[in-house]
């Protein structure tokens, strides 16, 4: 873990959230604003926020190709919006998404902010599966992954924690609590 | 208002962050904002702007109009209730708005009271001044705080003077003892321990957003250099000459507020800004910014 800098798409969205925590794993990280940042990162993390606002900046800012390059190397978390931006298909034609991990996303899924909650899941992937406090908030549904996509978390029957090789994806906010289970796990298990 | 109720509302107001809240008051102007990339609309009868001018009560939207700009747009709605007015609040939730704004640009309906906030499943962001307001209405159950600036004026110098202050009295709460910190609450008339808790994060215990006056990309990356974590922008878009690159250009600037090479660049050609209101020209008794105890 030590020496590694993770990278957090700092454009729009909770990037403090996902810094305080990686920075609590004594992890170095770089707030990426220009593809060129990139370079100097060994992973990323594309943040909670407005996926309609990421793909505005994104385009304009040059990011989807070296974005695409950087995952051919290196491993990409992505939580909610960031989730949608990984995804292969996206329900919303204002979204145009990286199309790294094969999923179909439905935008709000659960609808609006009054429908926001707080669910208490085991994580079987870990050692350690005491509850997680998985933050859900106006949040995406995977309806759909592909065959290389491994399912490490449902909900009600439905996956809301994917990944393949090098992305991880979740329709939750880890960087919303004090537990770090979820971000070590992207740090040990995902490497380039 | 539950504990985790709480901790989802102030959530979303962390997915907002490094965003742009732009006032909209038809579903034409929503799609212009989300297009341009506003993290969220504010969905009104008229812009402060406006407000001002038509002077008598002003009170919540017209549901209607809520309801079409909610049908059009992906992004959070939020809508404005009067202060103090929670059967506004209590209709705005019904709605299903994804944020409720008990704001000063509205003509109060309570004197004394605003409204118990934790009473309401749906979030509010409240308007402040200063460090003790801004915990006061915390207190309340806010989920977000903004300051209030002077709405409708195109003017940033009240913005600047409350993300000032209030920064300011973060700052000097940091370097007080634990046994000060009681008489600091009663001075500023605070709930101690949010007080507290504040001198221990060294900011704002819930999101800390800019209003009031923005009208310039700009303006939009002071407020960020400032402190703001997110603009609202009020009248600045659509009552300039073109407010379409205008909402583009303050998207941007809030994103990249501290690289004056895109800033420049985004800053050019935009057309006229609204026209702004000096301070002086502005009696006491006309200021939005009293609004609110």
């Amino acid at each position: 873990m030590t020496g590694r800098k993770i990278g957090i798409l700092a454009l729009q969205g909770d990037f403090a959230k996902h810094e305080a925590m990686l920075k609590s794993l004594h992890v170095d990280t770089l707030l990426v604003k220009k593809a060129k940042e990139l370079d100097a990162c060994d992973g990323l993390v594309i943040p909670g926020g407005e996926s309609t606002t990421l793909t505005k900046l994104m385009r304009l800012y040059g990011m989807y190709e070296p974005i695409r390059e950087f995952s051919l190397t290196r491993p990409i978390m992505g939580t909610c919006a960031g989730m949608i931006m990984l995804a292969s298909q996206v329900d919303d034609e204002r979204i145009t998404p990286l199309q790294l991990i094969d999923i179909s996303v439905k935008r709000n899924a659960y609808g609006r902010q009054i429908d926001s909650f707080i669910s208490e899941v085991k994580l079987p992937f870990l050692a350690n599966d005491s509850p997680f406090r998985a933050i859900f908030i106006r949040a995406p549904q995977i309806t759909a992954v592909g065959s290389d996509v491994e399912i490490l978390l449902e909900l009600d029957k439905k996956p809301v924690m994917v990944r393949n090789r090098n992305i991880l994806a979740l329709a939750f906010h880890p960087e919303l609590t004090d537990d770090s289970r979820i971000h070590r796990y992207f740090l040990e298990n995902f490497s380039a | 208002m539950e504990k985790e109720r709480f901790e989802t509302n102030v959530g979303l107001a962390e997915m907002l962050k490094g965003g742009v809240i732009m006032d909209v008051t038809t579903p034409e102007q929503a799609k212009i904002a989300e297009e341009a990339g506003a993290v969220a609309v504010m969905a009104l009868e008229r812009i402060p702007a406006e407000i001002r001018k038509a002077g008598g009560v002003a009170r919540m939207a017209d549901p209607v109009i809520i309801q079409k700009i909610q049908k059009v747009v992906s992004i959070p709605v939020m809508a404005k209730c009067r202060i103090g007015h929670f059967a506004e609040a209590q209709i705005l939730q019904q709605m299903g708005v994804d944020f409720i704004d008990e704001s000063e640009v509205l003509t109060p309906a309570d004197e004394t009271n605003h409204i118990n906030k934790h009473a309401f499943k749906v979030p509010f962001v409240c308007g402040c001044r200063n460090l003790g307001e801004a915990l006061r209405r915390i207190g309340e159950g806010a989920a977000m705080i903004r300051t209030k600036g002077e709405a409708g004026s195109g003017n940033i110098v009240e913005a600047v003077r409350h993300m000032r202050q209030v920064m300011r009295e973060i700052r000097e709460l940091t370097i007080s003892g634990e046994d000060e910190l009681m008489a600091i609450a009663k001075k500023m008339g605070a709930p101690y321990e949010w007080v507290k808790k504040t001198a221990e994060l060294g900011k704002l215990p819930v999101p800390n957003f800019a209003a009031g006056g923005v009208a310039t990309p700009a303006d939009a990356a002071l407020m960020m250099q400032l402190g703001a974590e997110s603009v609202f922008v009020g009248s600045g878009i659509f009552m300039s000459t073109d407010p379409k690159p205008r909402a583009h250009a303050i998207v941007q600037a809030v994103a990249h507020y501290d690289d004056p090479e895109i800033l420049l660049r985004i800053s050019s050609g935009l057309g006229e800004a609204m026209p702004g209101i000096e301070m002086k020209d502005l009696p006491p008794e006309q200021r939005l910014q009293e609004r609110g105890w």
